[in-house]
């Protein structure tokens, strides 16, 4: 019989890999937007503020050309968000049918507030021209709380996944019922919701610095290009120290309830005190290889004393250990990494503040800004790794494996693949449209006319 | 009625106004795509974009609530439904992708030919999407999805009823676009426009009643139980659907702009519920019922709980959306 899979694996592994590397694919692609779309809208309020409060014509500018480019961001962001929830069906319909009436109830509630901001972002992005000022400003207020309102429900459910809670299986397993409180708020939520929130804007408002930094080193030193770099930044600069702190609390959590996720992380093989702190390298069964070692301090982070115990992969029963030891560990250094790097930027930035009221005089922090919006998107990438990689084999800990949840639909390396081509060329699009308006906008360029591909007023030639 | 009862109502209210808005967005990305070329095209296209440009995506979000609400209310039909129809239903998904892309790039894309581009993926994908959202409908209303999932790929709803409530959809989306765009152009006072989408309602709602009699015949052949209750319980809502649509023929061919829209929502609001009546009480008849696949009672409470806020905090947001749309106080060009 022909098959559909090209990988010569038992059926349901290969689907289990399409599965996953599909949902990786997606979540990543979405979580980027999804990004921009919950911290966006205050940094664009807070422009639209600084030009409403002090008549500044430069910040009200930004705040519309920023509200141009969400329009682009958001729509993009609805789809692949959509495709999502439709993947909760088509790649792990086991999991939604078992266990969609305990997590469902956070994306209910996310319902309403993604409901509430899509309504009130279009009044804000098309409502430049008519609204008063005043009442256009307040007409954005409500994308900025839903945005919060609806990270908090959809990490809540994530956070259910690795610490769930709030539910009882009969002796077949089928959940009988429920407890919405304690699903909402489980263990993880208090650290999982702020961190995801905090990097949401970290992203946002590093890859809008970054651009603007890009500009003025090209050579762009106007005042909106200023304006343009310091309203994000400064929200980012003093997000990240904020950041730094909640996400240090969630890796001791993690190290209590989550022991193999820590263990994968961290690259710990044996249980006891004393663990070393591995910077870098390669996990291996006899510990970690080319990495820097800081002795010690891994049971110090998890404790507060080098005596603290932290369990080891060797006591992880073998078929519950997370896979891509190396991967872990290296994605959990680089996050942590690339946001010890963004906290020194902000130093940097807070110290030539303080001493000459203006941003540091030299081309290499406009470089450095440069590169923080490509950073912070890494860092979110490497902080879901660590998260979801973390969690395998357990797509629910302790409650249901990856592998039973996926589906037994055939084709799904032929939809990963299609969902790769279409997701390249909406990304590449995406990009040069954004690219496009900024051209323009700084061009002084009308922008197209609101009729759809019309006619060209005047025939070429 | 049952908490399993009302949850199943609210998915219904859900699906209602998808198929309203929702509907009406795909129907106008229909009369975008056979608008005829640039020069023939271009008033009717612009009416479209600005009627459709600040609403499409909070019309939108219907489909993720009707989507959340059935996995979290009613969560082994979900996936009975999506490993049964996964076919149609990732097409259709595709089609979402497609169509939002294509709408916000053709916008802002540089180039007539890469507007273009945009354009037709958006109008083409406008066309196909409400095709295999119907196609999974008619598949769940056939009785083609087993209880316990993995039902046949293809031939669940590759039958006559899934792909003509394919077509029903699509020619649904088209009258009810039609209808409302017929009031824009009123609004707008283009005279011309008023008449051409006059014309086009009429022929999308002669289609649509050819689909639902069509529909109705395979209906009796296909899913009988279904079939019985539609012809019996559901009796009063098909009358009223069509004395709606009689009535709204009737105001159109004398000229009358009062009241359109009401009559054509009507019209459609009837089969929806007409389909939920005779379908009653299964959720995939005749192999699930609603009772069998509800969620523990603090799950459905939950529900209703966020229902209400939706009465509470949506729907008058969405009221202030539309009105301020309709008083032309949302500029759709940039």
């Amino acid at each position: 019989m022909l098959s559909l899979d090209p990988l010569p694996l038992a059926a349901s592994a290969s689907n289990l890999l399409a599965a996953r590397e599909q949902m990786a694919f997606t979540l990543g692609f979405h979580i980027v937007l999804s990004c921009i779309g919950v911290a966006l809208p205050a940094t664009i309020l807070v422009a639209n503020y600084i030009g409403l409060k002090k008549g500044d014509k430069d910040a009200l500018e930004l705040a519309r050309r920023w509200s141009k480019a969400m329009a682009v961001t958001f729509a993009v962001g609805a789809v692949t968000g959509t495709v999502l929830s439709f993947e909760f069906g088509l790649l792990w319909p086991q999991f939604t049918g078992r266990f969609g009436s305990v997590f469902g109830i956070a994306f209910a509630i996310e319902g309403i507030f993604f409901f509430i901001e899509a309504i009130f972002l279009a009044i804000y992005i098309y409502g430049w021209k008519r609204l008063s000022g005043w009442a256009h400003f307040w007409s954005g207020v409500p994308m900025a709380i839903t945005g919060i309102g609806g990270a908090f429900s959809v990490v809540a459910a994530n956070s259910w996944m690795n610490q769930p809670q709030g539910f009882t299986l009969n002796a077949a397993g089928k959940v009988v019922d429920t407890d919405p409180w304690q699903v909402l708020f489980n263990p993880a939520t208090g650290y999982e919701v702020p961190h995801m929130i905090l990097a949401a804007y970290m992203v946002t408002s590093f890859l809008v610095a970054s651009i603007y930094a890009v500009g003025m080193l090209k050579g762009r030193r106007d005042r909106l290009h200023r304006l343009g770099l310091l309203i994000p930044l400064t929200i980012g600069c003093i997000v990240t120290p904020i950041q730094l702190f909640v996400g240090d609390t969630a890796a001791r959590e993690v190290a209590d309830h989550q022991p193999a996720k820590f263990a994968g992380m961290e690259c710990i093989q044996k249980t006891g005190g004393h663990q070393t702190e591995y910077v870098g390298g390669i996990c291996t069964s006899d510990g970690v290889k080319a990495a820097i070692p800081i002795p010690d301090l891994d049971s110090f982070l998890v404790g507060f004393s080098a005596d603290t115990k932290v369990t080891g992969l060797a006591d992880i029963p073998v078929d519950e250990r997370p896979p891509a030891n190396t991967l872990l560990h290296l994605a959990f250094d680089a996050m942590v990494g690339i946001g010890s790097a963004l906290l020194l930027l902000g130093a940097w930035l807070a110290y030539a503040w303080w001493k000459k009221r203006d941003i540091p005089q030299t081309k290499w922090f406009l470089r450095a800004v440069s590169v923080t919006g490509a950073g912070a998107v890494l860092a979110l990438w490497c902080g879901w790794i660590v998260t979801e990689v973390g969690r395998q084999p357990w797509i629910v800990q302790g409650y249901m494996r990856t592998e039973e949840a996926v589906t037994e639909a055939k084709g799904i390396w032929f939809s990963f693949a299609g969902v790769l081509l279409l997701y390249a060329a909406i990304g590449t699009i995406a990009i040069l449209v954004l690219r496009g308006m900024s051209r323009r906008w700084r061009e002084g360029v009308a922008e197209p006319e609101g009729t759809p591909y019309a006619p060209p007023e005047e025939v070429p030639g | 009625m049952s908490k399993a009862d009302a949850a199943a109502g609210i998915l219904w209210v859900g699906a209602t106004f998808y198929a309203l808005f929702g509907g009406a967005d795909f129907g106008g990305g229909f009369w975008d795509l056979i608008a005829g070329d640039a020069e023939q095209g271009e008033r009717p296209r612009a009416l479209i974009q600005r009627s459709l440009t600040p609403v499409w995506e909070a019309n939108h979000v219907w489909l993720i609530f009707v989507i959340v609400v059935l996995w979290t209310a009613f969560p082994s039909a979900f996936s009975a439904v999506f490993t049964t129809l996964y076919v149609p239903i990732a097409l259709a998904a595709v089609g979402i992708v497609l169509r939002g892309c294509g709408f916000a790039f053709r916008k802002s894309i540089e180039g007539l030919q890469a507007r273009r581009a945009a354009g037709a993926t958006f109008a083409l994908s406008s066309l196909l999407t409400p095709f295999f959202m119907g196609a999974t409908v008619g598949a769940i209303a056939s009785g083609n999805v087993p209880a316990t999932g993995n039902g046949d790929a293809f031939s669940s709803w590759l039958e006559p009823l899934p792909l003509l409530t394919g077509a029903m959809f699509v020619a649904t989306g088209a009258y009810l676009s039609a209808v409302f765009l017929v009031g824009d152009a009123r609004r707008a006072g283009e005279a011309d426009l008023e008449r051409y989408f006059v014309r086009r309602a009429l022929a999308a709602a002669a289609v649509a009643g050819i689909a639902a009699a069509a529909g109705l015949v395979e209906l009796h052949a296909e899913s009988r139980y279904v079939f019985d209750r539609l012809v019996d319980e559901g009796l009063p809502l098909v009358i009223l659907s069509v004395l709606c649509g009689i009535g709204l023929l009737v105001v159109l061919l004398r000229g009358a702009r009062k009241p359109l829209r009401p009559l054509a929502a009507g019209a459609v609001v009837a089969v929806i519920w007409g389909w939920g009546v005779a379908q009653f009480p299964y959720l995939l008849p005749t192999s699930l019922r609603i009772d069998q696949a509800a969620a523990p009672d603090p799950t459905l409470v939950t529900v209703f709980i966020v229902f209400g806020a939706a009465a509470v905090l949506v729907l008058p947001s969405l009221g202030l959306l539309y009105t301020l749309s309709q008083r032309d106080l949302l500029e759709a060009e940039h």
